[in-house]
């Protein structure tokens, strides 16, 4: 699996499909931020600021329709958190969903956790095929039947009927965090997970509510001297008892559960040291990493900052073994992105399902990919205009000189409010979701 | 694409300045972006993206006076979305008793995302 370039062995991404309004006015409820495939990548779910969830499933390969490769459609939608008013502090709690993640599937239902800013939820999501007839008690339309009406016994038969897919909160974990919840994670060994705030770092059972243990505290006693928060956590894919979590200033730790019940002290401290002859006002922003991924091997990690996305051999703490450039053309915007707000914008980074290439957002609705092996990179962009069925995309280029080609788009032109800042690989396949603001794309590579 | 390393190995006199350049040229941009906003905002904080952004970053969330101002504010946001009644509007109060067609409709508080469409 690999990246798409020009001819010869590689492929190239065509679209697939497209979800959601078309109008220009987008609804900040329908603003999408988290988009999440499951361990099968059957089904895809999306977490919007309305705090609404979305699950798509692939439809089976149908023989009579060989050109429809597995289509992801509307497979159950609820309403997962609501706004809620934090009366102690007076402030306002989002309902947007921050994150989601599937658990690995153990029975015919599929669980999923979703989080806003403060509480936890799982969720079962599970298919009814069937119904009963024929009570004794009462009648098909719900009503007790008279007891003393009724002379015979007969046992229900089970009856087909519509799929209904019903998703129901089956554990709330509630008022385990002062500050925002920006991680959840699974842990491997399918019992337990981490959400991470600002500041802290719970590890709850999947089956107990009323407690967590707190394995991180960045907390200073006196908040002047605060200097750093969390800003993502995530468990290792293969040990059970190792995580990561990553900093404001650009610092990943590496803690063993093994060695303590408090993990404060890091067993590996990831940082690319910096020049300090190169430091500026923004050096600290543009460093905060808004993104810490596994590698599915579980040998590297990748992280993303305001401008990059660096591999790290978790081997190896004192530099990235890899470092892709994503928009470097935007450090001489960093004034204008500063007061806009973009440069505080959080990207998110993602692996396919072989490691062999990553992929991150942009602006402008432009998102990037890199294949490691052939340090190939590429620009595709998500627009409406490129939006026929299997139409392969054309790759993009912003010109950062004077002269601009035809087709290549100057770096003035480009929309920052059409930002990509969730993308997600299918485990397995070629199929790649792109959140663009209110829009899900779907794209897939060319089939021959 | 792989950015110049920060430490380089011992590398040969042309390497190093060329490197040098490169760094140089990277950062210059930077600096006079940083330029660019000093000149802008000369009071901006001494110390560059200090506690400022993670004080502000911990705040995050709409601070309301009470619970009571955050459910008129709800309420009130409830109202801008609602259609407007065109100019008649204004002469439901107070010169004539309302009727329900005058009121504006209830707008439903459970709307299902257009991704579900």
């Amino acid at each position: 699996m690999g990246v798409a370039g020009g001819g010869g062995n590689d492929f190239q991404w065509c679209f697939s499909q497209v979800k959601g309004a078309i109008d220009e006015d987008v609804a900040e409820a329908d603003i999408i931020s988290t988009v999440e495939f499951n361990y099968s990548g059957d089904l895809l779910a999306t977490g919007d600021k309305g705090g609404r969830v979305v699950i798509f499933q692939r439809e089976q390969e149908n023989k009579s329709r060989p050109h429809s490769r597995g289509e992801y459609n509307v497979y159950s939608t609820f309403q997962s958190h609501e706004p809620e008013f934090d009366y102690l502090k007076s402030l306002e709690i989002e309902e947007k969903i921050n994150k989601i993640r599937w658990l690995p599937q153990q029975n015919a239902a599929h669980f999923l956790l979703s989080t806003n800013d403060k509480t936890i939820k799982l969720w079962k999501i599970s298919e009814r095929d069937k119904r009963a007839e024929g009570y004794n008690l009462k009648d098909e339309d719900g009503r007790l039947r008279d007891p003393f009406r009724i002379t015979a016994l007969r046992v229900p038969i089970l009856k087909p009927m519509d799929l209904m897919v019903e998703a129901s909160p089956r554990r709330i974990f509630a008022n385990a965090h002062t500050y925002h919840i920006n991680s959840i994670s699974v842990n491997s060994d399918h019992e337990t997970y981490l959400s991470a705030d600002d500041l802290r770092i719970n590890l709850w059972h999947l089956e107990i509510t009323d407690r967590s243990f707190n394995i991180v505290d960045i907390k200073p006693a006196n908040m002047e001297e605060l200097t750093e928060v969390i800003t993502a956590a995530e468990f290792h894919p293969h040990h059970c008892n190792v995580f990561v979590y990553s900093s404001s200033k650009g610092t990943i730790r590496l803690c063993d559960m093994r060695s303590s019940a408090l993990c404060d002290r890091h067993s590996k401290f990831f940082e690319e040291p910096e020049d300090p002859s190169s430091r500026s006002f923004f050096s600290e922003i543009i460093s905060s990493i808004s993104d810490v991924k596994f590698s599915h091997s579980g040998r590297y990690m990748m992280t993303r900052d305001y401008l990059s996305v660096k591999v790290w051999d978790l081997n190896m703490e004192n530099r990235p073994v890899e470092t892709y450039q994503v928009h470097e053309y935007l450090r001489s915007k960093l004034c204008s992105l500063y007061e806009n707000d973009c440069i505080f914008d959080k990207f998110e980074c993602c692996w396919n399902g072989s490691d062999s290439a990553i992929m991150t957002g942009s602006y402008n609705n432009f998102f990037r990919m890199f294949d490691r092996n052939t340090r190939r990179d590429i620009t595709l962009e998500a627009s409406r205009e490129s939006s026929k069925p299997r139409a392969i995309l054309k790759p993009r280029k912003v010109c950062t000189g004077g002269k601009r080609k035809k087709d290549e788009i100057s770096v003035d032109s480009l929309d920052f409010n059409k930002k990509i800042l969730h993308t997600a690989w299918h485990p397995m396949e070629n199929i790649i979701a792109v959140a663009a603001t209110n829009n899900l794309y779907i794209f897939q590579d060319k089939i021959n | 694409m792989a950015a110049p390393l920060g430490t380089a190995a011992q590398a040969d006199d042309t390497g190093d300045e060329k490197q040098d350049t490169q760094e140089k040229e990277a950062v210059a941009p930077e600096r006079a972006e940083e330029a660019k906003l000093k000149a802008k905002y000369p009071n901006l904080g001494q110390r560059p993206g200090g506690s400022d952004f993670l004080m502000k970053r911990l705040q995050k969330g709409q601070k309301y006076f009470d619970s009571g101002d955050y459910n008129m504010a709800k309420a009130k946001m409830k109202n801008k979305q609602l259609p407007s009644t065109g100019p008649d509007k204004n002469l439901v109060t107070g010169d004539h008793i309302p009727t329900p067609q005058d009121l504006p409709q209830r707008k439903s508080s459970l709307v299902t995302s257009k991704l579900a469409g």
